[in-house]
């Protein structure tokens, strides 16, 4: 008798689970869908008081409106092509230097034995603790020097020189992999290079994807670095473009605003989809290994 | 021979390591060096520094915007960062119930702390808009209010804690994975004393993850107290009053709006100096009661 009751009482305590789990998912949900609501409805419906949940009509055109809004500007091209042009751009030349950098500079830390090494592990650690704002004005001013102030140079260029908690994570990776596989390639005459290219960097794919997909993640939703150094509306990113759309000229109308939101968050969100693994697991191993 | 091979090691690592010794030195140590070089100065980009000594550090303590820009963002770490933290915790532990569907509950909860600054700030001045807003569509039927939250001196700040509070999915899923890797015979141990759920979680759990918990929270204080474009794109010139007006906003705008760099140089390192107190002060005093496997 005790263990039924037991067993009722884990179907009680299971569905309580349940209940809760859900009521938390509507919360953390109904912005999200409010957002993607409003998107779609006519400029009276969106602002309607009490509100209303499911569009009538169904307003696709928003969608184009929001992606043409402003072209009169632009000598009549879309802005919303522009930024994700600009965006993309970025983001490639951006995720391909962090990848590129950050493989060859965690060998070093990781697998290499150099005087001072540990040293200068330690110190780079410890620059994550430094703020933006405090390097952020003698950075303007270097890149004022070199004539890049008003390019993509600032935003994209930094990213080929590696950083320190891209370095960690991958060195974390590196080192998870056996030694003994390096001496046996170092003994049939590989150099350092063709270890890491041929031994080392076919072995630390995964790891690779997450440093790509997180700097894909920070480029894209950078605000501070485009508002710093992009002067010219032809060369916004999406984030400031969409700033830009809210603020300027009286700004554009909320379901507009609501359309155009959810084409900055859509690829997020699919790209989240088709590489949950990786983001999940690369969240983990970064917040757990400190 | 033992010599050389040292050498041929020696070079490879520098070699390795040179992109990040040259970003290093160029794009970090360079500019903090001149920062600090900077804050003892009067500087606007256009002239020369002139070297001023301590004034803008003493001009800084009598000036009323430093120290109401730095208590907001005080403010806001304060209550941000114990709030997140419950609410990821507390989600994580939820989740790890074995539950049925998890990984649906895990996306959902993981989803909103995908959505970029703007996009974020553009949603939250919607939700929270006090005339047709989706907030006070729940809150005035009940109460027969509606608030004015992004124009209300006492909740306009508020308004971006509980948006922070939205996109704890991360933290939450580290969390997660820290409580997967607790071991099940403590638990397997304590259910043959009988143990309550809630005195597990209390007594096995929490000390367990608490390394995980102080990393977090020590990242969760450099990054709050940083916090820029939330308050920038939400609350321009910090409105209502000032009360959302952020450190980071100010050390922008007497930067770039105001030209006096030197005295944004000063800021920069208060906030640093703040920081690395701060990281300190949990570290030593986290350190005696964070639980640290001996194996």
């Amino acid at each position: 008798m005790a263990k039924k009751s037991l067993k009722h009482q884990n179907i009680t305590s299971v569905a309580i689970v349940h209940i809760v789990l859900v009521l938390l998912s509507a919360l953390f949900l109904i912005p999200l869908i409010w957002m993607i609501s409003t998107s779609f409805k006519t400029e009276v419906q969106a602002s309607a008081f009490p509100p209303v949940w499911i569009p009538d009509p169904v307003e696709s055109i928003n969608y184009k409106k929001a992606w043409e809004y402003g072209k009169e500007q632009l000598n009549g091209q879309a802005p919303m092509l522009i930024y994700l042009r600009n965006s993309i751009i970025i983001a490639i030349l951006t995720v391909t230097g962090t990848v590129i950098s950050n493989a060859i500079v965690a060998y070093s830390f990781a697998r290499l034995k150099w005087p001072g090494r540990d040293l200068a592990f330690a110190i780079t650690l410890a620059t994550m603790m430094v703020p933006f704002p405090v390097i952020m004005v003698p950075l303007f001013g270097l890149f004022k020097d070199f004539g890049w102030v008003g390019t993509f140079r600032p935003l994209w260029i930094p990213a080929w020189f590696a950083g320190a908690f891209n370095i960690f994570l991958l060195r974390q990776f590196y080192r998870t992999i056996p030694f003994e596989l390096s001496e046996a390639a170092k003994i049939d005459g590989c150099t350092e290079w063709g270890i890491f290219h041929q031994v080392i960097l076919p072995l630390a794919k995964p790891a690779l994807a997450v440093v790509a997909l997180f700097s894909f993640m920070g480029t894209w939703n950078d605000f501070l670095g485009p508002l710093l150094y992009l002067q010219d509306q032809k060369a916004y990113t999406l984030a400031i473009g969409l700033q830009a759309f809210r603020s300027q000229a009286g700004g554009a109308p909320i379901h507009l605003q609501m359309a155009a939101s959810t084409m900055m968050v859509a690829p997020i969100i699919i790209l989240f989809f088709f590489t949950q693994k990786q983001f999940i697991q690369g969240i983990a191993t970064s917040g757990l290994k400190g | 021979m033992s010599t050389s091979k040292l050498n041929s090691q020696t070079r490879a690592g520098l070699l390795f390591a040179a992109p990040w010794l040259i970003g290093f030195s160029v794009f970090l140590l360079f500019p903090l060096l001149k920062s600090f070089y900077n804050s003892f100065t009067e500087y606007t980009i256009l002239t020369p520094p002139v070297w001023i000594g301590l004034e803008n550090y003493t001009d800084l303590f009598k000036d009323e915007l430093f120290w109401q820009s730095l208590g907001n963002s005080f403010y806001y770490a304060l209550i941000a960062i114990p709030v997140g933290t419950v609410v990821a915790i507390g989600l994580a532990l939820l989740l790890n119930q074995k539950v049925k569907g998890q990984a649906f509950y895990r996306t959902f909860f993981f989803l909103p702390s995908l959505v970029p600054v703007v996009p974020l700030a553009i949603l939250w001045l919607w939700l929270f808009n006090g005339e047709s807003g989706i907030i006070n569509a729940v809150i005035e039927p009940i109460f027969h209010v509606k608030p004015n939250w992004l124009g209300d001196v006492k909740l306009a700040k508020n308004v971006l804690i509980v948006m922070s509070t939205w996109g704890v999915g991360n933290a939450m899923v580290i969390y997660l994975a820290g409580l997967q890797q607790v071991p099940q015979e403590l638990y397997e141990a304590a259910n043959l004393d009988g143990a309550s759920p809630l005195r597990k979680t209390w007594k096995i759990t929490l000390p367990l993850l608490s390394p995980v918990i102080m990393f977090n929270v020590v990242m969760s204080i450099i990054g709050s107290l940083q916090v820029f474009a939330q308050p920038f794109i939400m609350f321009p010139g910090g409105a209502p009053e000032r009360t959302t007006y952020f450190f980071s906003v100010y050390i922008y705008d007497t930067a770039f709006r105001d030209n006096r760099m030197g005295y944004a140089s000063a800021m920069g390192w208060v906030l640093f100096l703040i920081i690395l107190v701060l990281t300190y002060v949990a570290i030593k005093y986290m350190d005696k009661k964070v639980h640290y496997e001996t194996n």
